[in-house]
């Protein structure tokens, strides 16, 4: 048995007997990177000898009887949050020097409970993509089958967790970033209640909707990680001042009487036969469980999208204001200031985030402002009383995570349109701002995984872990790898 | 035709917080570039602005003190622009939602009060600053300013001269300064001003078109750029032309304001809520403590001076205008002072010593309770007024107490009638002819006597016993 095949829960008892080092895990982990990387491409920086000083360091904490709860095991870090002195790209051109002298809260968070960094992961430009195509780098391959994408934009941490070369990971979620990622990938993704984790050091795509949340091979690491990152942090305003519970505490509890509601909306065309149907059946494993299923309607879900990207590219043109070439990052020669920042950002930034970059402007404009954001500022009140309606009558929701499983690489390049709706089914919850995870629930005949997405109540990550624990433990699909 | 003005004034007035209103950065004037920045100000990939609460209370005292409705919900938004002294691409300011409404300051023109609107105040953070110096193909970027605390205060367009505007900038002075919420210095830009000047002919109701006057850095230019606009809009209408709403600069060197851009060239800000911070919520207990702490204000101190001291309005005016002074003023009375004599002690000789070397009065020399002592001699008869008046000038050189100065340089008044009658004696004997002519009538000639016995006294005589005595023995 190799190493990087486990997960957190299973290093940590074996740290905890003292069969294995942080060495061996982190020598196991890079062993695994050597080997597939190369056909992978998950990460944009891989951190070698830091992560071998992290893991000496965790020998020695674990030595002096000193263990934390994350000391020796390898977690990738998607290249959005800010790590003190390692390069951080945000998988842009243009912040392609970038080193942060700032350390992220939720690396910081890490870092005090003993982590080591196996590397920055890649990602869409900015997060702003659904297959890490829009990476200035490299395109990121599934692990499944390499001739399609991982999903994104957390695509290269999602990808790095499903190929072993790390034991989890952390991913961003603006409008499904982490879920479909994950659920393209086989593994689990959490995207946690906005404001449950602070965003502080995260370079921020659309401010109103980002949260960072863990990418794991399991539900029981995803309430480890949950554990560490979650809580306020007077450094974010938006940071809840919300008592976190032990995650773990829950797996385990049994899911009877449990209500799961099936909303009509995210059963129509569109839907690709095979995931309906691996839907269906886990419905069916949630109701063996005890849970007791009930048809629900989120009438406004159809309008999710077109708000969606009103509202996220609004942000995005105010946040990406900063990359002007004056302060960091690259800076272009011009003859003037003017040409000076033209040329920095049309060199800096790709295709997909200038298209933002110019909606955002566009609906921001004087004259269009109140047509389109303060309409989507409408829509999406709209669609969080949709969900607190909802969740008077039942515990959790219940949708695919994806209309499809992964796509072929360059399928949906030439079409951004076709592409924002391989998030249809997720953006709602960040509009909403309630927690959603991603759970395997089976493979299409052609063996790509397919992600079941559970949505629970704001700050009730506790609720979505147990039952998604509960179907875990019953069925067999979180134990398949991938043949690499 | 007879036109009138319209005026309204927009003022930025730089908070004194010792920290910047997002992150934790010293606010102090005048470091090395660059120096009270960090990756917050600066505006670095990642980081987040958390709101300085002392920030908050000062723009609710300000809101309270100019009788504004305090927002229990206000918000931040975002002002989208590129410059290099704009680190983030956009301003963290308010719009929709400002903390202040509604309020109203009074100014006294021509001796009648008048009330001037304030429509908002609002907090924002400032830019840095961009230099422009080596003359190469280059400026350089100094971020300290950067994230310091400001409040925009919008007046109404309730202003009809220009002096009118120069006493509301006043008054708005002397308000920020008394609550200690602003320094007021409009020469190193804490306090800055921007006009909006439109003129219209008597009678009609609606208004012109406007220009906004900028650059406009002290009390006197105030006067002068609006006084330039005023007379420059009415040419254009005079000339059959159009005003044209548009933004101009005010040229101190020239005495003129100038085009900067007009309405189509203006920035399309896109302003909208800032996602970064959370909304205001201002509780009322949280306003009422503020306002229990708010210290007396101008106008209320100058009524009462009036009032208690009994002292000319002009005076109370004066007084109050500082609130250093009128403490100064108020602890010389405490101290026994009479009201009225302390106050043409301090707008007279205080005033003129203070202002001839830039001295504040709160760096002064000369105390209060010093000022009621020498009040005292003079009232005991010990010291005459004029040579208080070398006394004063001395106790404000030297910090020494006027009775010490009158024992040093033997000041004592001579009140021993046979020492100024033998003097007078004297005199009369030298000058026979000017006797003669003062007897013939013309009776001017005795401030030349009083003055040549002076003169022979060393200024000690006590004059009331020398005028009497002069005229005894002139007319005898």
């Amino acid at each position: 048995m190799e190493l990087f095949t486990l997960g957190i829960a299973e290093l940590n008892s074996m740290l905890e007997r003292r069969e294995i080092s942080a060495r061996d895990i982190c020598g196991s982990v890079y062993k695994r990177i050597e080997a597939v990387e190369g056909s992978i491409r998950a990460y944009v920086t891989a951190t070698p000898e830091k992560a071998l000083e992290m893991a000496e360091q965790a020998d020695k904490d674990i030595a002096a009887g000193s263990k934390k709860s994350l000391s020796g095991i390898p977690i990738a870090i998607k290249d959005n949050m800010c790590t003190k002195g390692i390069l951080t790209t945000c998988a842009s051109k243009i912040l392609s020097n970038f080193i942060p002298p700032y350390e992220s809260t939720v690396t910081s968070r890490l870092l005090e409970n003993g982590y080591v960094l196996s590397g920055k992961t890649n990602m869409d430009e900015f997060a702003m993509g659904s297959s890490t195509e829009n990476s200035g780098f490299h395109t990121t391959r599934n692990p499944w089958d390499i001739g399609r994408i991982p999903g994104g934009s957390s695509g290269g941490s999602a990808a790095a967790v499903a190929a072993d070369e790390c034991i989890a990971a952390l991913g961003s979620d603006t409008g499904g970033s982490i879920r479909q990622p994950a659920s393209f990938c086989g593994v689990v993704g959490l995207k946690p209640t906005y404001g449950r984790v602070s965003r502080y050091g995260l370079v921020a795509f659309a401010s109103s909707l980002d949260q960072i949340g863990p990418i794991t091979k399991n539900v029981t690491d995803s309430a480890i990680l949950l554990n560490i990152i979650s809580g306020r942090d007077t450094q974010d305003s938006t940071s809840a001042p919300v008592e976190v519970p032990d995650f773990t505490s829950v797996l385990g509890r049994e899911i009877k009487g449990l209500r799961i509601g099936i909303p009509g909306e995210y059963f129509t065309e569109g839907i690709d036969a095979e995931v309906e149907q691996a839907v269906r059946n886990a419905i069916r494993q949630f109701e063996s469980l005890g849970a007791i299923p009930v048809e629900i309607s989120l009438p406004h879900s159809g309008y999710a999208v077109a708000a969606y990207y009103i509202l996220a590219t609004s942000e995005a043109s105010s946040n990406l204001a900063r990359y002007d070439g004056v302060k960091y990052g690259i800076r272009a020669e011009g003859k003037d200031l003017l040409e000076m920042y033209m040329k920095s950002r049309a060199q800096g930034f790709g295709a997909e985030v200038k298209r933002r970059i110019m909606l955002g402007t566009y609906t921001l404009s004087s004259g269009y402002y109140e047509a389109y954001y303060r309409k989507a500022q409408q829509v999406r009140t709209l669609i969080k009383n949709d969900f607190e309606n909802a969740f008077r009558n039942v515990d959790l929701i219940v949708t695919p995570t994806s209309p499809t499983a992964a796509f072929r690489t360059g399928e949906k390049t030439d079409d951004p349109l076709q592409m924002y709706l391989a998030d249809i089914f997720t953006i709602s919850v960040n509009l909403a701002g309630v927690p959603g995870i991603s759970v395997p629930c089976g493979f299409t005949s052609g063996s790509l995984p397919i992600g079941l997405q559970l949505i629970g109540k704001h700050f009730d990550e506790a609720s979505l872990l147990q039952a998604a624990y509960a179907y875990e433990q019953s069925t067999e699909w979180h134990k398949r790898k991938p043949a690499l | 035709m007879k036109y009138e003005a319209v005026i309204g004034l927009e003022v930025h007035a730089q908070m004194l917080t010792d920290t910047k209103i997002f992150c934790g950065c010293s606010t102090k004037f005048g470091s090395e570039p660059n120096s009270q920045t960090c990756q917050i100000c600066i505006g670095m990939p990642g980081v987040l602005p958390v709101l300085n609460k002392k920030a908050l209370e000062f723009a609710i005292r300000t809101g309270l003190a100019t009788n504004c409705t305090i927002a229990s919900y206000s918000r931040f938004a975002r002002k989208n622009y590129f410059y290099p002294d704009l680190p983030k691409g956009y301003q963290i300011s308010q719009y929709e939602h400002p903390i202040c409404e509604h309020g109203y300051i009074e100014i006294v023109v021509d001796g009648t009060d008048k009330k001037i609107g304030i429509t908002r105040i609002h907090m924002e953070e400032d830019a840095g600053k961009n230099i422009h110096e080596g003359g190469g193909n280059y400026s350089f970027v100094d971020l300290n300013r950067t994230g310091v605390p400001l409040m925009e205060i919008v007046s109404e367009p309730d202003m009809r001269t220009p002096s009118e505007a120069v006493e509301y900038m006043k008054k708005l002075r002397a308000i920020v300064r008394y609550l200690g919420v602003c320094d007021g210095n409009m020469e190193q830009g804490s306090l800055r001003c921007d006009a909006n000047v439109s003129v219209r002919p008597v009678g009609q109701k609606e208004f012109g078109t406007r220009a906004e006057i900028k650059n406009i850095n002290s009390f006197r230019f105030v006067e002068k750029a609006i006084e330039y606009e005023i007379k420059r809009q009415i040419k254009v209408i005079e000339d059959g032309g159009k005003v044209i709403q548009e933004t101009r600069l005010w040229d101190s060197n020239k005495g003129i304001t100038e085009s900067m851009r007009s309405k189509e060239e203006a920035h399309d800000y896109r302003y909208f809520p800032d996602p970064d911070l959370v909304p205001i919520t201002v509780e009322q207990t949280t306003i009422d403590e503020i306002r229990a702490g708010l210290p007396e204000l101008p106008d209320a101190k100058r009524k009462r001076f009036v009032s208690d001291f009994g002292l000319p309005e002009l005076d109370a005016d004066l007084l109050t205008s500082e609130k250093t002074v009128a403490e100064w003023f108020e602890e010389a009375v405490k101290a026994g002072g009479q009201p009225k004599a302390v106050s043409n002690w301090m707008m007279g000789e205080l005033m003129r010593l203070l202002n001839e070397e830039n001295r504040s009065i709160e760096n002064c020399l000369l105390k209060p309770e010093q000022l009621a002592d020498m009040l005292v001699l003079i009232g005991k008869g010990t010291i005459s007024g004029k040579i208080a008046k070398t006394i004063f000038t001395e106790m404000y050189k030297t910090g020494k107490d006027a009775g010490v100065i009158v024992k040093e340089k033997g000041l004592v008044q001579i009140s021993d009638e046979s020492a100024i009658e033998k003097a007078v004696d004297e005199l009369i004997a030298k000058h026979p002819s000017e006797v003669e002519r003062f007897r013939a009538g013309e009776e001017k000639l005795l401030g030349f006597f009083v003055g040549q016995v002076m003169k022979a006294m060393k200024g000690k005589a006590n004059p009331q016993m020398l005028n009497d005595l002069l005229k005894k023995k002139l007319s005898s």
